[in-house]
């Protein structure tokens, strides 16, 4: 009997200690993707109730070019970034891990800075670097093409300027974790093979590299993921323009949702985006523990 | 052997340009904001050549700056005070006691990773909405308070204290929670900083959900308010970059004095480092 009470009590007390996270997860996510499943079932404006039109939202979705627009500029997004920020990242963690003591503290800080400032600070800095009459990298510009171009305005050049400064921002992050990656790896690996004759490049290929694969592989993912989920920047540096051409999924949830009070539609469209990360995180996810985490 | 030495020096000497142009964005922004913005617009050179603080006055006092740092600051450590608690506890439940539905709610955890927050923002407005927080520090805050990884990152190091200073602790007639804040948060104090940190420059820099909750300029967080002085401003970049330079200060200063726990909290939230 007093061991009953025992347990019901650790039961209680365990209970209010999870308490308040699964209540405030149950009511401010859980609920909120119920509910967007719901409504993407429906024609209800933002706010207010709607009609159950089953899948009309997602046919006409087929049918929307704007959504197949979005589609296809955060595909060029992930393109344009995924890929080039980890090798930049390798590359700057390479670099900075030959450097030792107060240096290379220096180094680091200077990498990671941009990572820890606010989106619209970012935008803004870039927006004035890149001014079309005073910005201070125009001349750069006209170097190449032989004149100064209003970049954020220029269908060709908004989405790789856009993945430029979104790499410069975010960068840090990924340079922490292959420098994490590159502290892991045994020293004792690197004296082997220089003793059986490696040189520096076989050693990369040889040791570093495969060594390094699932920090790589972690850092491939989790840009595709936060990647996909891309608005900020775009927003704030060209509003998905000019003529859409930087117009991706969430700024179409946002403009349908509170432009164009199209709740029902709007859910539909992140529907999609919610999938579609969510398919990538367990890929992610299964890809860790096939690399032995977790 | 010399050639190796020169070939240091040389990498060395890359590396440093590398982080030189890499940081050469705010120090221009910098540059900038200590200039007349008649003088900006005159295209001085790289250097410095001037220091007036006259845009920064500006800035103070003829925007809601002040304001919308009291909006960040107070939101910010709201978040992080009850991210850290709410997730410390449940870490330490999931960690440390024996309950019906703990793998459950630990799956639960592990699977609310994938959820994508930006996706739920129509619903979660709706949601403020119904509840009355459209416009107000509520609104900001509640949807924020779910960080998944804190719990995660403190199951790891709650499961890593050794079981004796536990059980030394029940014999001495502690219950769980005292427990948990006399000995299991006094040994992680070190991460529980790491976190905070991490959680308090994220929550200061989020500007997706503050946007679309907030419409009024009074309840407005920095990184969004910001956007509003360009508008009002029109083309002012001394102005606009002394705003910046403001609006950047309390996350840059937090990261230089915190540096070796932001790089800790980093590198262990990801799993790369245990």
């Amino acid at each position: 009997m007093a061991m009953l009470e025992n347990r019901r009590k650790k039961n209680l007390v365990a209970l209010s200690m999870v308490a308040p996270f699964v209540i405030v997860f149950a009511v401010f996510f859980l609920y909120p993707t119920l509910k967007m499943f719901e409504l993407s079932f429906t024609n209800a404006p933002l706010i207010g109730d709607g009609e159950w039109v089953g899948l009309d939202n997602y046919r006409r979705l087929l049918g929307d070019r704007i959504f197949k627009t979005s589609l296809w500029n955060n595909a060029y997004f992930v393109l344009l970034t995924v890929v080039p920020t980890t090798v930049i990242a390798l590359g700057i963690a390479l670099m900075i891990n030959r450097l030792s003591g107060r240096l290379q503290a220096l180094v680091m800080v200077l990498f990671f800075l941009p990572y820890v400032l606010p989106v619209s600070v970012v935008t803004q800095i870039w927006a004035w670097m890149l001014d079309f009459q005073f910005g201070v990298l125009q001349p750069v510009i006209a170097v190449f093409v032989g004149k100064p171009v209003a970049v954020f305005k220029n269908p060709d050049w908004v989405m790789p300027m856009i993945a430029a400064v979104t790499i410069w921002w975010t960068n840090g992050f990924n340079v922490l974790l292959f420098i994490a990656g590159l502290r892991n790896i045994p020293s004792e690996l690197y004296e082997a093979a220089a003793l059986d004759g490696a040189t520096k490049r076989q050693q990369f290929r040889r040791v570093t590299w495969p060594l390094l694969w699932p920090v790589t592989a972690l850092v491939l993912t989790l840009q595709l993921i936060l990647q996909l989920k891309i608005f900020d920047q775009v927003y704030l540096l060209s509003g998905g323009g000019p003529f859409n051409s930087s117009f991706v999924l969430l700024m179409q949830v946002y403009r349908e949702a509170f432009q164009l009070n199209h709740g029902g539609y709007s859910s539909a469209v992140a529907t999609v985006l919610f999938v579609l990360i969510a398919v990538v995180s367990v890929l992610q996810f299964q890809l860790l523990r096939i690399g032995g985490r977790r | 052997m010399k050639t190796r030495r020169i070939e240091n020096g040389i990498v060395t000497a890359f590396t440093l340009l590398a982080a030189a142009c890499w940081v050469f964005p705010l120090y221009w922004a910098f540059v900038t904001s200590i200039r007349t913005d008649e003088n900006v617009v005159a295209k001085p050179g790289l250097l410095p050549d001037q220091f007036n603080l006259s845009s920064y006055a500006d800035a103070i006092f003829n925007t809601k700056l002040m304001i919308w740092y009291l909006n960040s600051v107070g939101t910010a450590v709201i978040v992080t005070a009850v991210v850290i608690v709410i997730s410390m506890m449940c870490a330490y439940a999931l960690s440390q006691i024996r309950f019906p539905g703990r793998r459950l709610l630990y799956l639960v955890v592990l699977a609310s990773f994938m959820i994508p927050a930006q996706a739920l923002v129509v619903t979660q407005f709706i949601l403020m909405n119904d509840i009355g927080a459209i416009n107000s520090w509520a609104g900001i805050i509640l949807p924020q308070l779910i960080v998944p990884v804190v719990i995660i990152v403190y199951k790891q190091f709650f499961d890593a204290v050794p079981k004796e200073m536990r059980e030394a602790a029940v014999l001495d007639g502690g219950g769980e929670y005292t427990i948990l804040f006399k000995v299991y948060l006094p040994l992680n104090w070190g991460i529980t900083t790491a976190l905070a940190i991490v959680t308090f420059i994220g929550v200061w820099n989020a500007f997706f959900w503050p946007f679309l909750v907030v419409t009024s300029e009074d309840m407005m967080t920095i990184p969004v308010g910001i956007t509003q002085v360009n508008d009002a401003f029109g083309v002012a970049y001394a102005r606009i970059m002394s705003v910046a330079m403001l609006a950047a200060l309390p996350v840059v200063l937090a990261y230089l004095i915190f540096q070796r726990r932001v790089t800790e909290a980093v590198m262990i939230s990801s799993g790369v480092k245990g």
